[in-house]
């Protein structure tokens, strides 16, 4: 009945999924302060909508922002306002940035209060405007804003809708949890997504390792009678948690490149933002909060907790049991495709699924000695999982042909990292391909901006042009008025004027 | 002899006539060698703008070496275009530098428009006795506002590395 | 119907003009730098040559002979290839302005390209018909190109390679071409002549 399209590509890697697999999730307590970084997914500005002292409630919008893409910021406990600060915030630049500062005050006092609705009464277009209230973006790490992917008009002929429930990265282990403990808020906020997108086809990806959340789902949907919903296991292949992976796998259909996964009919969501859908439609809750991984060998008590988006993560690591001996680096997100944070202070986003402490045993320093010549090897290319050919885009890349690069779909890679590890002369390819992607923005911003000034210069020359005509013009007809004063002969500047 | 001298003309002829018939109009790689100039028209290439540039460059009356702000890799680009060697930037014209925003100093500037004037993509905003601003955005950092300020108001201010314009670095090669 | 084919095997691969008689090494040093002109060169190259070496057996067989004018037969075939680049010239400058700046001085260059005139003078000693003339350049020129376009798509990689600085540029060009000469080699004795 169910065929699976085998994945190209893609590593059989160590999970070390049970350090923190067992432990079921428990809430974070409230940290001191709360830190929002006010930049968006794409590093635009997010506008403060309230002011410095101001004491804001639990659940209170406090910032947003605008365009087709804007999303909005809730207070994740009560407390004051304090100086917006110019501090680190999670992005691999390592780079500062404002941030609006919380210092809750522990009362943790709701703000206003959403009645619970029933979902069946409501209309598509209802549902999108409440999830865009709650402020949900999809909670597997792209943050791209749920109520966007799920708008009718944004939403062409979608005939599936495909919950992400594969975790293929090693270590991270909160959509697994989340399966196992809330499978039946899971199924509800499924039926929500349904009603929006008005279609009934459902399907759930999780992994052939994660037996438990396989279970619990199963049993939910046999004991609520959903029974549109299927529940299909994936190998255990890193990266089938990828978009479009999945959706490859699951349907067979192929996500074009460039093209988004409604061009195929479908719309993926992550297990974390169908639960977030759920608190928003059926409790009334606004998004404030996600589980999130500790894990590592590096830590003292690895688990996943529900965390306040804005806790820093010194406090969620210090609730964790603290640091466990020397630490070689901090990872936010996976290990694959997380990147590292130069300290602690950062504030956790609705992007973060999970924070890696990691030893010297688990990360291996890359030192530069080790680097050797590519020898044309291939094994990048067999475990790409998008097709394309690394090496090759590795080689044009080094030299500096990034243009080249293009040709060879650098656009499709998904940094997945696979080509990264299977390499034997130890190239950082990824480092390589996300130099090139910067280049080529650059270059596009550059192309943009210098074809607005030759616009802007031959504007300015036509209307230099024109200005000195008209001065011209101007001179003449005052010399003509003269004449005519002098003279008195009416018809001479009527004709002078037609000439010129 | 007579059959070979016909046949040299007859061959003459139809060249003439091709020569006729594909006649080229306008120069269609000025086009091609403006879009890869910076278009700061700045001028330091000794042309009124970049599209004189781009034709004094098609003409074979300039070098493809003399734009700083294309910088080695605008010259490298237009070697590649018209097939030639690549050579290191003309120092007379102007160094490579990292390109720069003009910003007024609001507090001291006194409304002269001269800036105005001088900007070569109407990037200063302003009128006669009330103060003027740069448009960033617009900004081409072509330095040409600085020179004329009688107040010397205007600074050259580096662009300020953001999330927005952050380069992912490249990795370091042992190289030969 | 073989001794065609036989004349395309022994053009392109066995008697390469460039990477076993060595004639045209001009163009293909000069205008190997980049793909697209190197395909542009092969193109106009295969044209000219093709065109010429027609040309030059028609005049040969026609003017020549019957006058016995043969003592004049290099001037005149100079004369005619002359004139085929020249309308070679005239349309590419109108088709593909940046062929057209690529090429350069290497598209007059065809006149004097010692494989064009290489070609219609061996046809005559080969005493070639008029078929076999137009295949024997149209086979060079083949070779021609593909000899050309492959070298200039390792150029092109050569040129992102870390080579060694005394290696840089034309000498590992060279080095390159000396290669392929050897590897072209491997094809004697496949065709006679």
């Amino acid at each position: 009945m169910f065929k699976r399209w085998n994945l190209k590509g893609g590593l059989d890697l160590e999970g070390h999924k049970d350090l923190s697999r067992q432990y079921s999730i428990i809430n974070a307590a409230i940290p001191d302060q709360l830190i929002y970084p006010l930049v968006d997914r794409s590093g635009n500005a997010m506008t403060v909508l309230v002011k410095t002292g101001d004491r804001v409630l639990k659940g209170q919008v406090i910032a947003g922002s605008k365009g087709v893409q804007g999303t909005l910021l809730h207070a994740a406990s009560s407390g004051l306002v304090k100086e917006n600060e110019w501090r680190m915030i999670a992005h691999p630049s390592g780079l500062k940035s404002w941030c609006l500062i919380i210092a809750t005050d522990g009362l943790d006092e709701p703000g206003p209060v959403y009645e619970p609705v029933d979902y069946t009464q409501l209309s598509a277009a209802d549902i999108c405007e409440k999830v865009h209230q709650a402020g949900i973006v999809g909670l597997g790490g792209a943050s791209f804003p749920t109520a966007v992917k799920i708008t009718p008009n944004n939403v062409r002929a979608v005939d599936t809708l495909i919950i992400n429930g594969a975790e293929c990265e090693p270590y991270i282990t909160c959509d697994d949890r989340l399966m196992q403990q809330y499978p039946s808020e899971i199924l509800l906020g499924i039926q929500v997504l349904l009603r929006a997108l008005a279609i009934e086809s459902c399907v759930i990806g999780i992994e052939e390792d994660m037996p438990e959340a396989i279970e619990a789902i199963q049993q939910a949907i046999e004991c609520s009678g959903f029974k549109q919903i299927q529940v299909k296991v994936v190998p255990a292949v890193y990266p089938v948690g990828g978009e479009r992976q999945l959706i490859y796998l699951l349907t067979g259909r192929e996500t074009p490149s460039q093209g988004l996964p409604v061009d195929v009919g479908v719309v993926c969501q992550n297990v974390g933002t169908v639960m977030a859908v759920y608190q928003a439609i059926v409790k009334g809750q606004v998004l404030i909060e996600r589980v999130v991984t500790v894990t590592g060998l590096g830590i003292k008590k690895p688990q996943n907790r529900w965390v306040r988006i804005g806790t820093p993560i010194k406090d969620l690591v210090s609730q964790c049991g603290g640091y466990n001996g020397p630490i070689e680096r901090l990872i936010m997100g996976g290990l694959m495709m997380g990147f590292s944070l130069p300290d602690d202070g950062v504030g956790i986003t609705k992007a973060t699924n999970c924070i890696l402490v990691a030893t010297s045993k688990e990360v291996t320093k890359s030192s530069e000695a080790e680097i050797q010549p590519c020898i044309r090897c291939g094994e990048c290319a067999s475990a790409c999982p998008v097709n394309l050919l690394p090496q090759q885009i590795y080689w044009h890349s080094q030299g500096g042909a990034h243009q080249k690069c293009q040709s060879f779909g650098l656009f499709d890679c998904i940094e997945c990292g696979c080509c990264d590890v299977v390499c034997p002369s130890h190239i950082p390819l990824v480092q390589y391909f996300r130099a090139s992607k910067s280049k080529l923005f650059l270059k596009r911003r550059e192309d943009e901006a210098a074809t607005l000034a030759k616009q802007r210069f031959e504007n300015r020359d036509t209307r230099k042009v024109q200005e000195k005509v008209e001065r011209e013009q101007r001179i003449r007809l005052k010399k003509l008025a003269l004449v005519k004063l002098q003279k008195g002969r009416p018809s001479a500047p009527a004709k002078m004027q037609d000439k010129s | 002899m007579l059959w070979i001298c016909l046949l040299f003309a007859f061959l003459g002829v139809i060249l003439g006539y091709a020569a006729f018939r594909f006649k080229v109009e306008g120069d269609p790689l000025v086009v091609e060698i403006e879009a890869l100039l910076p278009q700061t028209q700045c001028g330091q290439c000794g042309f009124p703008g970049c599209k004189p540039y781009a034709e004094a460059i098609a003409q074979g009356n300039a070098d493809i070496n003399q734009c700083p702000p294309g910088g080695e890799v605008g010259v490298k680009a237009l070697a590649d275009l018209l097939g030639l060697d690549a050579k290191p930037l003309d120092e007379s014209f102007g160094i490579e530098k990292e390109k720069k925003v003009a910003v007024i100093v609001e507090v001291d500037c006194i409304g002269c428009t001269l800036c105005i004037q001088a900007c070569p993509v109407d990037a200063i905003l302003g009128a006669a006795k009330y103060m003027h601003t740069v448009i960033a955005s617009e900004c081409t950092g072509c330095d040409l506002c600085v020179e004329p300020c009688p107040v010397d108001c205007i600074v050259m201010t580096a662009i300020n590395p953001s999330v927005l314009n952050w380069q992912w670095p490249e990795p370091i090669q042992n190289r030969h | 119907m073989q001794e065609y084919l036989l004349i395309l095997v022994s053009t392109i691969l066995v008697n390469n003009f460039v990477l076993v008689k060595f004639l045209g090494l001009c163009p293909f040093m000069g205008v190997s730098r980049k793909l697209e002109t190197a395909m542009g060169m092969g193109l106009a190259t295969t044209f000219v040559l093709t065109l010429s070496s027609v040309c030059s057996y028609t005049v040969n067989r026609y003017l020549l002979l019957p006058l016995e004018l043969e003592y004049l037969r290099t001037i005149v075939f100079i004369v005619v290839i002359a004139f085929v680049v020249q309308f070679t010239e005239v349309v590419v400058h109108k088709t593909s302005p940046i062929l057209y700046q690529a090429l350069g001085i290497f598209l007059p260059l065809i006149t004097t390209n010692c494989a064009v005139l290489g070609v219609a003078l061996l046809n005559v000693q080969a005493q070639n018909g008029f078929l076999q003339s137009a295949l024997y350049g149209f086979g060079a020129a083949i070779g021609f190109s593909m000899v050309l376009v492959s070298f200039a798509a390792l150029r092109e990689r050569i040129e992102l390679a870390d080579v060694p600085l005394p290696f840089k540029g034309n000498a590992i060009a060279l080095v390159t071409a000396g290669l392929m000469s050897m590897a072209f080699m491997g094809f004697s004795g496949w065709v006679e002549g």
